[in-house]
């Protein structure tokens, strides 16, 4: 039993289709940058966004279908949504809040505030029954909104963006309890983020998308050691080349080559790691098969070391120590020859 | 038969009264400037403004004869009337005051968060629910206030309830009417009863401050 989607639709300058399919017991994560159409493609599961084409199923029953006309209101939908800024009721408490599902479906007064009460209990705000949303804290009303999704104990559970209305300081503890209360949840789990550690974090598997196309899927580890897209490949933080590959010499497609070893011919993507990428105030003569030169563009400090933005044919983004840049003399403008080593560059057929 | 002859005062004044029409139109026919009438008439923004004339005053037209032919079948079949009835005072005070309270509320549904009525039905409200518990509540503010409005305009009406429901006491004649009958017979009478209409508005006030300069 699962959920089956197929996406199809226009809304402004978005064109979105995407097909999405959830198995049971997985938690998965949308990944996309702005604008992506994330949120779109959630309400448009939740029916709140009609289809143009495709069908939304869920454990085998239809809850739209385009071909044939059916469509199930979002009101008789077995999904629950935590919206980003989690939209509780401001004029109800929060006990009132939790119970709202459970008196929407027809539960009688008494048992859905008991249910809400043990709910409110679980996310460890029992004593905050009468208190009204806006007394709360980013972190409480993100557990109030949770409990209120899960309290009608829906089949799918939509999360749309659940930790961006929080400050950095308090977002590491609520992502651990959101992972905790996920994790006990037995339903199908979508988490919608743009941030790729939350997605790394709460997910089994993360969906990539990007103006409302399917970008790549795969496990965390999958996606962030062959990155498809550039988004992806920033995120991770490597540089990601994409070109043609004929006898071990790959022609990138935004100018520049790069010399690999025992590659098979085609379109590939290479992925170089920026700290397996040297810098030189001459042009070195040694193996390194791939040496060019290139113009320090952005020189910007993480941490113990300097990523270094450099303009060239390829571009490319290396990581060095702050010594290295010292004995380098190397200043924002300055031309400095780099050097790939023919063994530390990743190739997968694109 | 000799044709009656006019007197020659009724004439004189007819005279003056034709005058009040034809002077006016004579000014406004010497002073248009007629280089340039074709040109104004086929103005866009004129056409414009004559297309809605006309369609506003013809289904205004419509309008009144759907609801009204059947409203003075009613009176002349079974007797059942409006003018002249407290009934008909409170619809010309709604016709009146209604304005406000659509106004009020439609500004406070237009600066509502509808997203709001989107959770609620991901939370499997009904239509009715949503309105009832989330749409209605939230814009409770905008609500109340319209309904104050309302009430203000349509204490203190006046020339709707006199054109359409008259001016007979304990029916239709509610305190405005009958402060304009008394200024006219016993003004000191009509002060009395102004102040009594004030002194409701401001008890009003006083009542309400917080809810104003609390939701403000």
């Amino acid at each position: 039993m699962s959920l089956d989607a197929s996406v199809r639709l226009s809304l402004g300058v978005l064109d979105l289709d995407m097909a999405l399919a959830i198995e049971e017991g997985e938690v998965v994560a949308l990944l996309g940058p702005n604008g992506a159409g994330k949120t779109t493609l959630l309400r448009a599961m939740a029916g709140l966004v009609p289809l143009r084409a495709g069908h939304v199923h869920l454990d085998g029953k239809v809850l739209e279908d385009v071909a044939t006309r059916a469509f199930v209101p979002t009101e008789q939908r077995s999904i629950g949504v935590v919206f980003q800024d989690y939209l509780l009721f401001p004029h109800l408490s929060v006990l009132e809040n939790v119970a709202f599902g459970l008196r929407s479906r027809g539960t009688g007064r008494r048992v859905a505030a008991e249910k809400a009460v043990n709910w409110l209990q679980r996310v460890g705000l029992g004593s905050y029954a009468q208190a009204k949303p806006a007394e709360l804290s980013g972190g409480q009303r993100q557990r109030v909104a949770l409990a209120r999704a899960l309290a009608p104990d829906p089949r799918l559970l939509l999360l749309d963006e659940p930790l961006a209305a929080l400050d950095v300081t308090t977002r590491a503890e609520v992502r651990r309890d959101l992972k905790h209360h996920l994790a006990s949840f037995p339903g199908l789990r979508l988490v919608v983020t743009h941030d790729p550690i939350e997605a790394a974090a709460l997910a089994d598997r993360l969906i990539v998308m990007e103006q409302g196309r399917l970008v790549q899927a795969g496990t965390t580890a999958e996606v962030t050691a062959h990155p498809r897209s550039r988004y992806v490949a920033d995120l991770v933080g490597v540089n990601l080349f994409r070109g043609r590959a004929r006898h071990d010499v790959i022609t990138l497609a935004d100018g520049g080559s790069l010399t690999t070893v025992g590659t098979e011919d085609g379109d590939v993507f290479a992925v170089v790691h920026p700290r397996t990428v040297a810098l030189y105030r001459t042009r070195p003569d040694g193996t390194p098969r791939n040496v060019w030169e290139g113009r320090a563009v952005d020189l910007d400090l993480h941490g113990d070391r300097v990523r270094v933005r450099l303009a060239g044919s390829p571009s490319i983004v290396a990581e060095v120590t702050p010594a290295a840049i010292r004995e380098l003399g190397l200043d924002r403008g300055d031309s400095v020859w780099i050097s790939v080593k023919a063994t530390e560059i990743d190739i997968y057929p694109a | 038969m000799r044709r009656q002859s006019v007197p020659i005062v009724v004439a004189g004044l007819a005279t003056v009264g034709v005058a009040f029409f034809i002077l006016p139109l004579l000014g406004l026919v010497l002073r248009a400037p007629w280089g340039s009438a074709a040109r104004s008439l086929t103005e866009p923004e004129t056409l414009e403004a004559l297309r809605l004339s006309l369609v506003a005053s013809l289904s205004a037209t419509g309008v009144a004869l759907v609801l009204g032919v059947p409203g003075s079948w009613l009176d002349s079949t079974f007797g059942i009337t409006l003018p002249f009835t407290t009934a008909g005072v409170v619809m010309a005070e709604t016709f009146v005051a209604m304005p406000f309270l659509i106004l009020t509320v439609e500004a406070g549904l237009r600066s509502m968060d509808r997203r709001y009525e989107e959770a609620a039905r991901t939370l499997g409200a009904s239509r009715w629910r949503v309105l009832t518990r989330v749409t209605l509540p939230l814009i409770g503010p905008s609500l109340f206030a319209g309904a104050v409005l309302c009430w203000a305009r349509a204490l203190g009406e006046f020339g709707a309830t006199i054109t359409f429901a008259g001016n007979f006491p304990g029916i239709t004649q509610t305190m405005p009417l009958a402060v304009y009958l008394l200024l006219e017979t016993n003004q000191e009478a009509s002060f009395i009863l102004s102040l009594v209409l004030l002194l409701i508005s401001l008890l009003v006030l006083i009542g309400l401050r917080h809810r104003w300069l609390g939701s403000a």
